[in-house]
């Protein structure tokens, strides 16, 4: 969600298409999907023993990876077209905007409803389900990476890829895929972090009367904070951390280091990050014996494969045929879809009532301020806090792990405890909203305040205490002007990520009780549950539109002002 | 006759009438090469010269097939190009390594395209890496080396390939002076002692004795749009003496070529060509204004002043390590004000230039800004500011118009450009936040009646 940086501050004619093409799309799922009664309610049955644990974490583990391995086949795809072809960037980007401005749960209803249609009486259904709704909090920012890389690759070299004839084979092999590797692997360390948010939500879900269980961590949490148990709810949030930990130092830590030779920057930089596994891997003679029998020949073989399969792009003559027929193509489909579109809108449209309209603009009001009370909350502490760790470099260092192991903790994890603390006093639900909501954004600020504050030049420092500002004056001149950008940056991931915790925070289960307070993410949870289409459409419509507006109308104008006038190059 | 067939046989690149133009939507199309016809025959070192923004680099780019002409033909060995040309190898100013790939990797990467295998293209580039100095540094990464030493990576890439047609643009232009010098020599003893199987080499430049000093033919572009306009032969023998009276005399021709053309002849042929692609009545009324710093321009006529009022610009150039790229705009400028003239490659001051370096700051921006009164694009500035009630008009507005007689890009540098004079000679203000122009209380002069003669308002 970071990523969406650009400049665009309107609205197109393409934002209309699109959006008509989502609602087609969804209302024929909607439609296909409920006229297929064949589904059986899956009790998946929790055991909270302790020796189930580890095969749970694998369970949860291995749906993240599918949803994982499925958004970088998507990413390639989506971004290549979007990066390539003039044409599709129009609609493809756009739609892309809209798409991860959607929250991810109110796919659930859709989605579930049409792989238990697929897959009746099988457990498939409900799992692919499941790892699709991980796929969809996942996939955005990345795709947005990796078009982001593609279209920033400097002209020279990309000439020069020209020049020495490399075929588009090789051009992906040695420039495109290394020149977004850096931003592939950040995002993909983010779109893991959005996969554990949602894992709970993922793994136990209700619809109708009717419940699914998954068996894996998240629906252990849930079920044991259901029953209350806290000693299984503390051990099974342990071995969540333990595993995001070692994920973080077995997998990520390595990638990052390795995919720092892939930084476009031409002077040794001062701090690289190190990772004794990637060391050790790379001292190994096993690994160095793989590479030369195996790997070397390998690329060898794709070169000569796909240098005769791939044709060389020589925009020519035969292409015309081509796209006249690609343009038809999806002219045919534009219209098959705007038609569907509006039929099916239509036919959900017919069921809004006025009061229902109304009852939906109050709710997403109402969200709307527990979002600006949760980000107001994450700022205050934030900032000072992040100026101290970005301004100490000493303190940076002994802080900064403990800080990224907090962060990687899923706000969602700790909800069910949150809620038993807080639910009997008054107004629990809505403190525990807006705390959980806080939880999950307040590390996206706090990370980008801390960057802001250690890239504020040694000579700008010195400057202000040469001349004696001290304390508010200091900061009005030099440190908030200079954290500007990075805090408007974390705002902007931080309140997309605060919207899309409405529908968990607003809307809970617990000790087979429901508890909900006003606002468009329960709406959203509820109507889904009771099956409510034209309800959930015209709330995920709204929330939608409500985030994309914000984007637009104050998110971009703010960050381009921020780059512009307080960037320090 | 005879003559002649072979001559058409062995030519290696025929360009006939290559003109470019960059489509701007729901704007004029900018015009950037005109008309270019030329050959280039084995054995030649051709230096392609001419100020910077003068399409050049667009031309090379033409010519290695990475672009293509909006009209005209490329011709490689007589037979059309289309795409990249296998044949020809490019060098970059910026190098263009890939930073994660070794030396070697780098090297390697055209043998790859071209399908060799593992063995023969790795002795290639280890013979190539031996040949340019760097022996030692396959294993190396492009960011653990020096400029100098990137560059040698970027000759050796590009050779590796065995290319016919050696493609430099301005290969030496992110070196400092020294490492510059020493490769120079050292391709030329390459190419030479015919070490290396290249047929001809095409380099783009702006170093006019950089040009004089390698090749052997010398082909001079104009600016706005470029055509060619001189094409020189360079008959000196190698190795050259840059201190040798026929080098120095050839340096001050070509410096004479390149720098009096703009006003004169050029402008005329400019506006008569134009109206071919453009109307002309909207092209001929705003003269774009040179990117000269005024700071540079007290600098340079007090310069002058000091050696007697007049100096030769090649000294001029070689003396404060400019090249005729960085001063071209600067004496532009003194002739837009009238403060100094161009004649035969000798700048000389006026008499509101002796005034000019006599005067302090204030009386300078006083005469700076007597002077802009009679600038066009000051003229249209000053009248709309002077008219509207408030006094002030958004930057998109001044924008906008100059879109319609310059490239995007183009628009936005003459517009910082007048941003920077208005604001030295106090004719107005700037708000970068409001991306407002707009006039202060002392500048707004109820009784100042702008030059009656700038109509250019009611045209819009």
């Amino acid at each position: 969600m970071s990523n969406n940086v650009e400049n665009r501050t309107g609205f197109y004619y393409a934002d209309i298409l699109v959006g008509a093409v989502i609602i087609a799309i969804l209302s024929f799922v909607l439609t296909w999907a409920t006229h297929a009664h064949h589904y059986r309610p899956e009790t998946g049955g929790i055991s909270l023993g302790y020796a189930k644990l580890p095969l749970y974490a694998l369970y949860s583990w291995l749906r993240m990876f599918f949803a994982y391995i499925l958004s970088l086949l998507f990413t390639f795809v989506y971004a290549y077209l979007a990066a390539y072809n003039k044409r599709a960037e129009k609609i493809l980007i756009p739609l892309l905007d809209i798409l991860q401005s959607i929250p991810v749960l109110s796919f659930l209803p859709v989605v579930l409803l049409a792989f238990i249609a697929l897959f009746p009486g099988s457990r498939l259904g409900v799992n692919l389900a499941s790892v699709l709704l991980i796929f969809t909090g996942q996939v955005w920012n990345m795709v947005f990476a990796l078009y982001n890389g593609l279209i920033t690759i400097p002209r020279d070299l990309r000439e020069s890829a020209l020049s020495l004839n490399l075929s588009a084979w090789q051009r992906f092999r040695t420039l495109e895929l290394p020149y977004a590797m850096v931003g592939l692997v950040w995002n993909s360390m983010m779109s893991w972090s959005g996969g554990w948010f949602f894992l709970m939500a993922a793994e136990m879900f209700s619809l109708g009367n009717r419940n699914y269980q998954l068996q894996g961590l998240g629906s252990y949490l849930q079920t044991a904070a259901n029953q209350g148990q806290w000693d299984k709810e503390i051990s099974g949030l342990i071995v969540l951390i333990l595993v995001i930990v070692a994920m973080d130092q077995l997998i990520w830590r390595p990638l990052l280091a390795w995919s720092d030779k892939f930084k476009m920057e031409l002077v040794e930089g001062s701090a690289k990050p190190r990772s004794a596994i990637l060391m050790v891997l790379k001292r190994s003679v096993l690994l160095e014996c793989l590479s030369q029998k195996l790997f070397v020949p390998l690329t060898e073989w794709a070169d000569h494969l796909f240098g005769r399969t791939l044709p060389q792009i020589s925009h020519k003559h035969s292409v015309q045929t081509v796209t006249g027929l690609i343009r038809s193509l999806v002219l045919a489909f534009s219209l098959i879809a705007l038609f569907t579109a509006l039929q099916g809108a239509l036919h959900l449209i017919s069921h809004w009532t006025w009061p229902q309209v109304a009852t939906v603009l109050l709710a997403v009001g109402s969200t709307l301020l527990r979002v600006v009370i949760s980000l107001l909350i994450s700022v205050l502490w934030t900032v000072p806090v992040g100026v101290f760790i970005g301004s100490n470099p000493k303190w940076a260092q002994a802080l900064t792990p403990i800080t990224q192991i907090a962060a990687s903790v899923p706000a969602t994890a700790l909800f069910p405890g949150l809620v038993a603390l807080l639910i009997g006093l008054q107004g629990g639900l809505e403190t525990a909203s807006i705390l959980l909501m806080v939880l999950g954004t307040q590390w996206y600020i706090l990370f980008n305040v801390i960057a802001g504050a250690s890239a504020i030049p040694e000579d700008l420092r010195e400057a202000t205490v040469m001349f004696r500002l001290r304390g508010w004056h200091a900061w009005r001149t030099l440190i908030l002007p200079a954290i500007y950008p990075y805090l408007i940056t974390g705002l902007i991931t931080a309140s997309g990520g605060a919207w899309n915790a409405s529908i968990v925070a607003e809307y809970v289960s617990f000790h087979n009780h429901t508890y909900t307070t006003f606002g468009v993410g329960s709406l959203i949870a509820e109507s889904s549950q009771k099956g409510q289409f034209s309800l959930l459409l015209l709330a995920t419509g709204s929330l939608a539109v409500t985030v994309v507006v914000i984007n637009r109308l104050i998110w971009r104008p703010l960050y381009n002002r921020a780059s512009e006038r307080y960037s320090l190059s | 006759m005879v003559q002649a067939s072979r001559e058409e046989k062995t030519r290696l690149i025929r360009l006939l009438g290559v003109t470019k133009m960059y489509t701007q939507p729901d704007k004029y199309d900018i015009l950037v090469l005109d008309d270019i016809t030329l050959d280039i025959y084995p054995g030649e070192f051709v230096a392609l010269l001419g100020p910077s923004g003068s399409g050049k680099s667009t031309l090379l780019r033409i010519i290695t097939g990475l672009s293509s002409p909006s009209f005209g033909t490329v011709l490689y060995r007589d037979r059309p190009v289309n795409g990249p040309n296998p044949k020809a190898a490019m060098v970059f100013q910026s190098f263009a390594l890939y930073p994660w790939l070794t030396i070697l990797q780098n090297v390697e990467l055209g043998l790859v395209a071209k399908r060799e295998d593992i063995a023969k293209r790795r002795e290639k580039s280890l013979q190539l890496l031996d040949l340019i100095g760097l022996n030692g540094y396959e294993d190396a990464f492009p960011k653990e080396l020096s400029g100098g030493m990137r560059q040698r990576v970027g000759f050796a890439r590009a050779l590796a390939v065995d290319p016919e047609l050696l493609c430099m643009d301005e290969p030496f232009s992110a070196l400092d002076f020294l490492t510059a010098e020493n490769l120079r020599s050292e391709l030329l003893d390459l190419w030479l002692e015919s070490k290396i199987p290249t047929k001809a080499i095409l380099m783009v430049t702006h170093g006019i004795e950089e040009a004089v000093y390698m090749a052997d033919r010398i082909v001079i572009l104009s600016k706005n749009p470029a055509r060619i306009i001189a094409d020189l032969p360079v008959r000196l023998p190698y190795p050259r003496n840059r201190k040798s009276p026929e080098f120095i005399d050839l340096v001050d021709y070509v410096y004479k070529v390149v720098t009096g053309r703009d006003d004169d002849k050029g402008a005329e042929t400019e506006t008569a060509n134009a109206t071919q692609v453009i109307p002309t009545a909207e092209r001929t009324i705003l003269q774009p204004i040179p990117y000269g710093h005024l700071s540079m321009l007290s600098g340079l006529l007090e310069l002058v002043a000091d050696r007697g009022g007049q100096d030769d610009l090649y000294h001029l150039g070689s003396e404060l390590f400019l090249e005729v790229d960085d001063l071209l705009p600067v004496t532009e400028t003194a002739e837009l004000f009238h403060l100094a003239e161009v004649t035969e490659g000798d700048l000389t001051l006026t008499d509101l230039g002796r005034e000019f370096v006599d005067s302090d700051v204030t009386e300078r921006k006083g005469i700076i800004r007597e002077q802009l009164k009679d600038v066009p694009l000051f003229r249209l500035i000053d009248r709309v500011l002077h008219n509207k009630a408030n006094h002030a008009m958004p930057k998109e507005f001044f924008t906008d118009i100059l879109e319609e007689h310059f490239s995007v890009s183009e628009a936005e540098r003459q517009l910082v450009t007048a941003i920077n004079w208005g604001r030295f000679a106090d004719l107005f203000h700037y708000d970068p936040d409001t991306e407002l122009l707009y006039l202060a209380l002392d500048q707004q002069d109820p009784n100042d009646k702008a030059n009656p003669n700038a109509e250019l308002l009611q045209e819009k």
